[in-house]
């Protein structure tokens, strides 16, 4: 048994939001929305360069083997439709969503133009648990059963804050979510106890790569089979954080089809350059150029099962979908606020049915894609088929989501299309939501 | 408990049901009575028999029409306490929207017209007196609101109400319009004014006999769609009615408080009528996906929409946006079934069922071809038929109005 680190309980969680509220005012998160932390500005002075992946400095090691992997039960399920959040659920959701309206909401705009998170809101975030959220108990986790929903509603109220903010602090969950789902029990002995410490490695799912009519089904990443693993060459995109990644989950076409590779981020033939992209840009997006990185054999997660492979990029849309819901419920406050106060001809402009009625529809498809998506997570979490429900939230994010980033531009007029309002950080954020492939994991 | 957003088990049976009616009923006769507008449906009468019984004896909670709602409701809440008040229930308006969906996947002017469900009963059922309830509960109700100077601005209209002291009877005088029923039913609830210049709070509902001699029916529509179902006309000459036939309190109320009353029943039928747009939407896409499959064209739910053929991609947006409008239709009634208000989601759940599957229906008819559009076929007169639930129960513009309003704080003078 790896050490027990402390649980949620032990954390103030269960016990009431007075611990968390305390942690997510805390001073370090305060000097995060006052100076530009040192590491930042180091980091920008690296982004012009191609350099080696930084996750060399960590070395991954097993302190003690298990004998078999770990999975998290299933959350109990009910007969009944039903739209209420468990307790646990509503007090996640309660202490994130205050530290992204409070925190990270202020730390936005900034971190849009420096194309990078502050540290010390990535730590909050840590000490949120944010990164564990997906290991099971007997590995250090803190949540007592597996639930996507719950994954679902904390990006949900991350991305309320920033998407791009909420990215760069829920990716490292993605890898951890993957081992705790399909690692084995060498990838879980090696990496999982590092998840639930205090400084969770910089981690993130691999899928993306720079080419049109992008499909991860048909990779142009390979892994080729060696006497003694794999060999993987191929370029990936919009890695998050990828300059400081110390461990990827890297998705490369077999033989047999697409897989999945838990590749260290210190391995040879891994480079990386800075990658900012139209939004998403406090993620520090990086591109990852594979030349001959060696793998070992057991690199390969989930015995390169197709259906795991399925499973990650539909829980990775689903996660895209939430954070959407979250960014798409920040233009819909946004807006009500701006057209009530916002006075044209006389009169506020949310009196004219053409101003109002924009705010209807972002309300009306805001919610669809909000069920749509809970109920691919909830499908999920029951053990049962949630391809296809993916599938529908994914296309209804790619079109509304979308929709909703532009009519909140255009409620606002030519204010809408400053620095001065968030919402055109949101019309390039929502864009994303709808294309991105990996990066996360619910 | 966990979010869960599948059906309960507790409701497949009555989903089998109303499936099998809708399929050996309605499906059989869709056609037959889309071309033959205005000749009443006689294979409904047995099935509406059927229905009456199994809802007496419990079995089909909801599966009905429009009425389904409150009678349901009225069993469920009455004669059934529940253990904890705060454990949640799916209950009869899930049931009413569940059975809907399946009737109108069959045929939406069939369930127009089933007897025994009209509107009016559920107009009935929300106010009447238990004496009222004694001698119009269960029989054959229409709804006679709009006016031609009054459609979706009801609380306009201008059909009146005057008391006769002498015979205790109240004198309706005016012209409704769009009676779905009216020529049918047995019963017309009709809303008119005791007072105009006294607003909306005079503004009451009251039962007419259909055979009474001062209710004159003008004429019956030809119509786009569900041409089963009969929408008459009427004039009102001194149409005299028994005070007794006053729905509720005969006070004026003031200002907004006896209109807001009536205005609540949406809160329960809005969700029904997205239901019914969600089982044509329905309908629409299951047609159009043996057509695709005949052709030859695969959906994937892996690859991305772009990277397969236009048509799988078009349909798997369809399929997204229908579920997207069921889920909310299904919120909208657990909420009403958990007493939570829900008048935007209402309003929400009408408003995107009734445009969504408007688009799907014409956008299956696309994809389908000449199949779609022949009349060999049931895709076109879907087409057809579901256009009426963007527009019945508060055009798809209302539904914004409502919803824009209660978003915005705005009152009905500001955002007009």
């Amino acid at each position: 048994m790896p050490p027990q680190s402390p649980t949620l309980a032990e954390r103030g969680m269960s016990a009431g939001l007075k611990a968390i509220n305390s942690i997510a005012s805390s001073e370090l998160v305060d000097k995060a929305g006052l100076r530009k932390p040192l590491e930042q500005l180091l980091f920008n002075g690296s982004k012009q360069s191609l350099k080696a992946a930084g996750g060399a400095a960590r070395v991954f090691k097993a302190t003690s083997q298990l004998g078999k992997p770990e999975r998290q039960p299933r959350a109990k399920t009910s007969d009944l439709f039903d739209l209420t959040p468990t307790d646990e659920q509503q007090m996640l959701v309660e202490s994130v969503k205050d530290f992204a309206l409070d925190k990270i909401r202020k730390a936005a705009h900034d971190a849009d133009h420096d194309a990078a998170t502050p540290p010390a809101l990535l730590a909050t975030a840590n000490e949120l648990g944010l990164a564990m959220i997906g290991v099971p108990e007997a590995l250090g986790g803190v949540v007592e059963s597996r639930s996507a929903v719950t994954a679902a509603l904390m990006a949900e109220a991350l991305a309320e804050g920033d998407m791009g903010i909420a990215l760069a602090a829920l990716a490292p969950a993605g890898v951890s979510t993957a081992l705790s789902l399909w690692g084995s029990a060498e990838h879980q002995s090696t990496y999982l106890p590092e998840f639930v410490g205090d400084k969770p490695p910089v981690a993130a799912v691999v899928v993306a790569e720079p080419h049109g009519v992008f499909n991860p089904f048909e990779l142009k990443t390979t892994a080729r089979e060696t006497a003694s693993g794999y060999t993987l060459n191929g370029v990936k995109s919009l890695v998050p954080r990828a300059a400081e990644g110390e461990l990827f989950i890297i998705a490369a076409q077999t033989e047999n089809g697409p897989a999945l590779f838990v590749v260290e981020g210190g391995t040879p033939g891994i480079t990386v350059e800075a990658e900012p992209a139209m939004g998403l840009r406090a993620a520090a997006t990086g591109r990852l150029t594979l030349k001959a990185v060696k793998v070992r054999e057991s690199a390969l997660l989930g015995a390169g099962d197709a259906k795991v492979y399925r499973e990650l990029i539909a829980l990775g849309r689903i996660g895209w979908s939430a954070l959407a819901v979250g960014t798409g419920q920040a233009v819909l406050e946004y807006v009500k606020v701006y057209v009530n106060d916002r006075i044209a001809f006389g009169e506020p402009i949310s009196n004219r049915q053409s101003v109002a009625f924009k705010v209807a529809d972002i309300a009306i498809e805001l919610d669809g894609i909000r069920l749509v998506t809970y109920r691919a997570a909830a499908l999920a979490d029951a053990g049962k088929d949630f391809i296809k429900q993916a599938a529908l939230a994914r296309s209804l994010t790619a079109k509304y989501g979308m929709q909703i980033g532009s009519d909140g531009v255009q409620l606002l007029g030519g204010h809408g299309y400053t620095k001065e309002h968030p919402v055109e950080r949101w019309y390039r954020d929502l864009r994303a939501a709808g294309l991105m492939e990996g990066a996360l994991v619910l | 408990m966990p979010i869960n957003l599948e059906i309960p088990k507790k409701y497949k049976q009555l989903v089998e049901q109303a499936n099998m009616a809708a399929t050996h009923v309605f499906r059989a006769n869709s056609r037959k009575y889309d071309l033959a507008e205005h000749t009443y449906p006689k294979e409904l009468d047995m099935l509406a028999a059927m229905l009456d019984g199994m809802e007496q004896g419990g079995g089909l909670d909801g599966a009905g029409a429009t009425a389904g709602v409150s009678k349901g409701a009225a069993k469920k809440n009455g004669s059934k306490p529940e253990a904890d008040p705060n454990a949640v229930k799916n209950g009869a308006n899930l049931a009413s929207v569940l059975g809907v969906t399946e009737m109108c996947w069959g045929d939406t002017g069939l369930l127009l017209t089933m007897p025994r469900q009209g509107l009016g009963q559920a107009a009935i059922a929300a106010v009447a007196t238990p004496e009222q309830l004694a001698r119009f509960g269960g029989r054959w109700a229409a709804m006679a609101i709009t006016e031609p100077e009054a459609g979706s601005d009801s609380a306009s209209i201008r059909a009146t109400a005057s008391y006769d002291v002498d015979t205790n009877e109240y004198i309706l005088n005016g012209e409704k319009i769009f009676v779905t029923s009216g020529d049918r039913a047995e019963l017309i609830v009709v809303w008119a004014s005791l007072d105009r210049k006294a607003g909306r709070g005079a503004i009451k509902s009251f039962v007419v006999e259909r055979d009474n001699p001062g209710l004159h029916l003008d004429r019956l529509e030809h119509k786009l769609g569900i041409r089963a179902s009969d929408t008459a006309n009427f004039r009102l000459e001194d149409c005299r009615v028994p005070a007794e036939n006053l729905l509720g309190s005969a006070e004026i109320q003031t200002a907004k408080e006896g209109f807001s009353g009536v205005m609540k029943t949406f809160d329960n039928t809005r969700p029904l009528v997205a239901g019914m747009a969600i089982g044509v939407g329905r309908a629409a896409l299951e047609a159009t996906h043996e057509l695709l499959k005949e052709a030859g064209v695969k959906i994937d739910y892996s690859i991305p929409p772009h990277a397969q053929v236009g048509a799988a991609a078009e349909f798997l947006a369809l399929e997204a946006d229908w579920e997207a409008a069921r889920l909310l239709t299904l919120k909208a009634a657990w909420m009403a079934d958990n007493k939570k208000p829900n008048t935007v989601e209402a309003s929400i759940s009408k408003a995107k069922a009734g445009r969504a599957c408007t688009d799907i229906c014409l956008r299956c008819v696309a994809l389908a071809g000449t199949v779609g559009y022949s009349e060999n076929d049931l895709l076109e007169k879907w087409a057809r038929d579901v256009k009426i639930l963007d527009i019945f129960e508060g055009t798809q513009q209302i539904q914004q109005l409502v919803i824009a309003r209660q978003l915005l704080g705005k009152s009905s003078s500001e955002l007009r």
